[in-house]
């Protein structure tokens, strides 16, 4: 599968996440976020990093790059779309995730292996994992505290929506512990620490992350 | 020329912890009294043309498109009469 990584100005993850879609088995396509052109792929990942100088909010000027025109009408056509880190914000700021990210509880940029328990395996990012399955992580993060209304939250825990779940600590302040969700139909996911951190034994804290760059290939397009 | 402000504010129930900080900071420089502080933005836009109430509704779909997220922020949008306009200049 041809798996598109968006590189907006100050994207900083966008090469490690190339590596990891093409240690998963895939092809990797460089995406710019100036261009209204997919390149022909089959996925979509929006990258960690910072992207515009995170101003404004994070993500809020990113949303409105020109090529998130077409992510975004890809999503809702159900191409799967992975938002991490700062992608994630991007999906919460586009409205093809609720809620948002906010900055930190304890104010202090978070750098850390992070245990999470992978709560949705029906997603097309997640399908590789067992249900309850528990993996470690890299997680960094200044702006991670992911916030919803109440009944925005219950719905998400109700309709089984919430992909990740910190364990031990919560890092970020985030409601519920919650570190990844998706949309309804589980084609768009985003999540707050960084799998394509954790994809090979050499550096970082393993291969746990590896999973949802296999999944693609184990759900989509069974 | 109008100038449109919107001030931008976490909403009540969101944690704000840039405002912590601030509260935090206060009390060690001596400010006594502080029970809370919210930090917001404030964005002055200047407009072409005479204030109206369709520049102001359409100032106010920029704070709801781009200047705030709805999700944790609300917004008010007021408009300043700039001092040139009027005729009159600062000292």
């Amino acid at each position: 599968m041809k798996i598109g990584v968006v590189t907006f100005p100050g994207s900083l993850d966008d090469v490690d996440a190339q590596r990891a879609v093409r240690i998963g088995g895939h092809e990797a396509v460089a995406l710019w976020h100036g261009d209204h052109d997919l390149r022909g792929v089959d996925a979509v990942v929006l990258p960690g990093g910072f992207s515009y100088g995170d101003y404004l909010r994070c993500g809020a000027i990113s949303r409105f790059a020109p090529v998130m025109t077409e992510v975004v009408e890809a999503a809702g056509r159900g191409m799967p779309v992975l938002g991490i880190c700062n992608g994630f914000q991007i999906l919460c700021e586009s409205h093809l995730l609720p809620g948002a990210l906010i900055r930190n509880d304890h104010r202090k940029f978070v750098c850390r292996d992070q245990r999470l328990r992978i709560e949705n395996n029906r997603t097309a990012w997640t399908s590789a994992y067992d249900e309850g399955a528990e993996v470690t992580i890299v997680l960094k993060n200044g702006e991670g505290g992911f916030v919803a209304d109440e009944p925005t939250l219950d719905r998400l825990e109700g309709e089984g929506l919430v992909v990740a779940r910190y364990l031990d600590d919560n890092p970020n302040g985030s409601a519920r512990a919650i570190a990844g969700i998706t949309n309804d139909r589980g084609n768009v996911v985003g999540l707050m620490p960084h799998p394509e951190h954790a994809v090979e034994d050499l550096t970082g804290p393993g291969t746990d992350g590896l999973g949802f760059f296999t999944s693609l290939a184990a759900a989509t397009f069974a | 020329m109008a100038r449109y402000v919107v001030d931008v504010m976490p909403k009540p129930e969101i944690l704000d912890p840039q405002g912590k900080a601030v509260l935090g900071a206060l009390p060690r420089l001596g400010f006594a009294g502080v029970t809370d502080v919210r930090q917001g933005k404030r964005f002055e836009l200047e407009l072409d043309g005479e204030p109206s109430d369709e520049a102001l509704a359409e100032v106010t779909k920029m704070a709801e498109t781009l200047l705030s997220n709805p999700v944790i922020e609300d917004f008010e949008v007021h408009v300043e009469v700039l001092a040139e306009a009027a005729g009159k200049h600062k000292a």
